[in-house]
């Protein structure tokens, strides 16, 4: 089989993968991203908070204080520029007693040498008013905190990427890699690629890419959440990501917070996993998570209740001890060519545009980089008809009849985003890849009255069968085939 | 912006009927709106029989029950939109929808709101495990199959016994596919009796009563689940755990009233039904908002909805000869041995029909319906179980013209 040749291929396309390849897409490199997955942000890159992090928890000095407290300031920006709603919500942290208390004032400390502007500490008076959803006694508030789309904005840094020429390869599992003169050839789904440099964004599963790139002595371990999600209707009563006070260590349990689509989150909670592909939801975990949510969202009811999910930080593990490390961009002399990602967890998402330059950084200390002359960092998502004005919503329906046909009630998303979100610049056509470019099936229903629609949307707009309509991953039929075949001969 | 005396929003049989029932009084200035291609709402996938015994004596299929309707909604010329998605209404009675042609503004003098209901999911009801394809509301899984011509899957467990579950163990069997059992939480089914002995009788489809699924396996596509008995109090009993591999799983979970739009005018709730409070015009806490039919209790008969509707229909024209608003003399209570009433308020000037559900089954009972401390009216049942709505009409002049109604069931 032909080798396709690159300059770089990152592997993993989580949003680090992506924001690597976006940021590396400034420069003239052939760029290749292999991902295992149908789609971008698969894996841990969907399944978090959705909170753009202010930087207040982690040790000063370290990688995920500086990348947070940078990645934080440039957000408006690149929002912006990647046309990803994003709202700075602000957050508080809430405190119930005088433990509390020490560790939120120990943790304003680091978040004020850490860089973190704003942060204050606020009385009851002042946090109902600002939420009176909120429970607690007092709080921090962090002005500078804020909430975005996770899989929106993974989205937008791939598309950004590939409209400046990298190659996103999905259904692409890395199974080998081998070093012979200076190139790397990779064996990733049925095709072969080879490059100078191999960038690991594998996320939870850093550690097996680390070690078919030869360096071993890594560890990361499971760090499992699970989520509620809240309907629309919970929405109303929460402006602020709710936090409780964070323990001695810096670990935050389970908080309320909104996203920018209007639900609300409750988790996600923390225990040790060994699976990097768990994300069940589990009966108990599921009941701590509305006795611990109450106390920071006082609406939890099961009316509100839509749909749970689970993710896993895996964070890098000191073997010897077995204590939390920092996040590691790991270039070795005896290994060029090679940047190793290792322990991208939370808050990965508020760090991922800093981690990609500095993943840039290791390229260009070893190679000179020859701008792209015709890089974009501007990015364009698909038009929403929702929350728009009339003018506008009657604007969309004149260049495009589409956009006057409603295909998900909850969420009211028209069938001209359903279209565009199956001719995606990814190619991406799963259902799951069209509720995350356009949120269709993601109401109260849960795609109860859509569903049907965008299945029939794919068949046709690609041409393809039944058996070939996919929910989300390879392997994830939604039919068995047709009840009658078509009998072209009946009378 | 258009003017209409009567804006219906719900081409399904409520709709329909309200339509025709509003035109034979008289009231001609209506419009029907309607989001589907079609009119006839959910009873277009409903194609297995048994609608209409009550109303046209014969057993008919969804379709066609809804198509006598249809068909005299066009013998009438009474206009209706389809393709048109409303948006919002508000407590004046206007009207925002949207169509391939745009936005459309109406002004009605009355609304008349059969929206339907939607399915109870499986993030409503919390069940634990991963989210493989493979999991369909029944009411998706019969428009894959009717609608769509596509098998949702062919090794299938069933959680819930309400009506569609029912329907869809016996249309997938007929498809060829295996349904392993249906589960129910509760210790009684929640479908009508009929569809359990058409539907899992017939068929040899066992039904596990105080079972439910606490797990779900698979990553791509559904690989199993795990069910177990309950307690009383719906806990899992540790060690009755078992085992069951599919690739399908169908909830029939329950419905809610659709009342996303009631909401945005305004219209007052009741908890339990989950529809609107309104009185014996069917008219709601928004003066001039009518509801009806499914939006406003869930009906196990469609016989039953039509019926509700046309009551509507008379409420409504009554409204737009007098535009009083709800009447709000006399409410009506349930106590424990009842989930609901509808109405919850009556004028007390005229006969109503008291639609109710029994909390749990009971045999050899009474209903009865009392007005300071006094027995009104009474029906006597030999049995009486949550699937099956109980309708009694009562006739305006037994009741005394102060003094709330309590309605109970009596064993």
């Amino acid at each position: 089989m032909k080798e396709q040749s690159y300059d770089v291929v990152i592997i993993g396309a989580g949003v680090i993968g992506s924001a690597v390849a976006r940021e590396l897409s400034r420069y003239r490199l052939r760029i290749a991203v292999l991902e295992k997955e149908l789609d971008v942000a698969c894996g841990n890159s969907s399944r978090n908070t959705g909170v753009l992090h202010g930087g207040f928890t982690y040790r000063p000095g370290s990688l995920k204080a500086e990348c947070t407290v940078e990645g934080n300031r440039e957000f408006d920006q690149v929002a912006k520029e990647l046309d990803v709603p994003f709202k700075r919500t602000g957050k508080v942290v809430v405190g119930f007693n005088d433990e509390d208390l020490r560790n939120i004032l120990k943790f304003k400390q680091i978040g004020e040498t850490n860089g973190v502007r704003g942060l204050e500490i606020i009385d009851k008076d002042r946090l109902y008013r600002i939420d009176a959803s909120a429970g607690g006694e007092f709080a921090m508030y962090s002005p500078a905190s804020g909430i975005l789309n996770p899989m929106q904005y993974t989205i937008a840094l791939a598309e950004n990427a590939h409209a400046n020429g990298a190659e996103f390869f999905f259904a692409s599992e890395v199974t080998a890699i081998e070093n012979s003169a200076g190139r790397y050839r990779i064996s990733a789904g049925n095709q072969h690629f080879s490059a100078r440099w191999v960038i690991n964004c594998a996320g939870m599963n850093c550690v097996a890419i680390s070690e078919m790139l030869g360096i071993s002595g890594h560890q990361v371990k499971g760090f499992k959440g699970e989520y509620f999600v809240l309907d629309k209707k919970a929405g109303q009563y929460l402006n602020i990501p709710v936090y409780p006070a964070p323990n001695a260590k810096g670990g935050f349990s389970t908080h309320a917070t909104p996203t920018i689509d209007g639900n609300v989150l409750i988790g996600p909670d923390s225990y040790l996993t060994d699976d990097p592909d768990d994300f069940a939801a589990t009966r108990d975990h599921m009941q701590g998570l509305i006795a611990d949510g109450s106390k920071m969202f006082k609406h939890i009811k099961r009316d509100f209740f839509i749909r749970n999910f689970a993710g896993t930080r895996w964070k890098r593990i000191d073997p010897a001890t077995g204590e939390v490390l920092d996040f590691l961009i790991e270039s070795r002399a005896d290994k060029p060519g090679i940047v190793n990602l290792i322990g991208i967890e939370s808050p990965g998402l508020t760090c991922a545009l800093p981690i990609a330059r500095r993943v840039v950084g290791r390229i260009r200390d070893r190679e000179q980089l020859a701008p792209n002359p015709s890089f974009n960092p501007v990015r364009r998502g698909i038009p929403p008809f929702a929350g728009q004005p009339r003018e506008r919503q009657q604007a969309l329906i004149n260049a495009d009849p589409n956009y006057g046909e409603i295909v998900c009630r909850c969420e009211t998303i028209t069938k001209a985003e359903i279209l565009r979100a199956i001719n995606n610049p990814l190619g991406v056509v799963t259902v799951t890849g069209i509720k995350n470019r356009t949120r269709a099936t993601m109401g109260r229903c849960q795609g109860g009255y859509c569903e049907t629609r965008i299945a029939a949307l794919i068949q046709e707009t690609l041409g393809s069968k039944e058996t070939e309509v996919l929910y989300q991953h390879a392997g994830s039929y939604l039919f068995t085939g047709k009840v009658r075949e078509d009998d072209h001969h009946a009378a | 912006m258009q003017h209409k005396q009567v804006i219906i929003i719900g081409g399904g049989p409520a709709g329909l009927a309200a339509a025709l029932e509003l035109y034979h009084n008289g009231v001609t200035d209506i419009l029907i709106l309607e989001r589907e291609k079609h009119l006839g709402g959910i009873l277009r996938q409903c194609i297995h029989d048994g609608f209409g015994l009550l109303r046209f004596k014969e057993s008919l299929s969804g379709p066609e029950y809804a198509q006598r309707f249809i068909d005299e909604i066009d013998r009438l010329h009474i206009p209706y939109l389809t393709d048109v998605t409303v948006l919002d209404i508000t407590a004046d009675k206007k009207v925002l929808a949207v169509s391939k042609q745009g936005l459309l503004e109406f002004q009605a003098e009355a609304l008349a709101l059969t929206m339907g209901c939607r399915e109870r999911t499986r993030g409503a009801i919390s069940i634990p495990g991963t989210r493989p394809a493979g999991i369909y509301t029944a009411g998706v899984a019969q428009s894959y199959i009717n609608l769509a011509n596509t098998m949702p899957g062919k090794n299938v467990v069933i959680l819930g016994s309400g009506d569609i579950g029912l329907i869809m163990a016996r249309r997938l069997t007929l498809e060829g596919a295996q349904v392993k059992a249906v589960f129910e939480l509760q210790p009684y089914p929640s479908g009508l009796p009929r569809n359990i002995a058409q539907c899992l009788n017939d068929y040899d489809i066992p039904l596990f009563l105080n079972h439910t699924i606490i797990d779900i396996k698979g990553r791509s596509r559904l690989e199993g689940v795990t069910v177990a008995a309950v307690d009383e109090k719906f806990a899992p009993l540790p060690g009755t755990e078992k085992d069951y591999p599919c690739d399908t799983l169908i909830l029939s979970v329950g419905l809610i009233p659709e009342n996303e739009l009631s909401l945005q005018a305004g219209v007052e709730l009741d908890q339990r039904t989950k529809g609107a409070l309104v009185d014996d015009s069917y008219q709601t806490s928004s003066p001039g908002i009518f509801v009806a039919g499914n939006v406003l209790q869930v009906h196990d008969l469609v016989d039953f909805v039509s019926a509700e509707a046309e009551k509507m229909a008379l409420g409504i024209a009554a409204y737009l000869h007098s535009h009083s608003p709800q009447s709000t003399q006399l409410a009506i209570r349930g106590d424990a041995s009842i989930t609901h009433t509808v109405p919850q308020r009556v004028s007390g000037e005229k006969d109503f029909t008291l639609s109710l559900r029994p909390s749990r089954p009971a045999q050899n009972c009474a209903v009865q319906i009392c007005q300071n401390e006094r027995v009104i009216a009474t029906q006597t049942f030999r049995k009486v179980l949550p699937a099956e709505m109980i309708q009694i009409p009562v006739a305006a002049d037994l009741l005394a013209e102060a003094g709330d109604l309590e309605v109970r069931i009596a064993c």
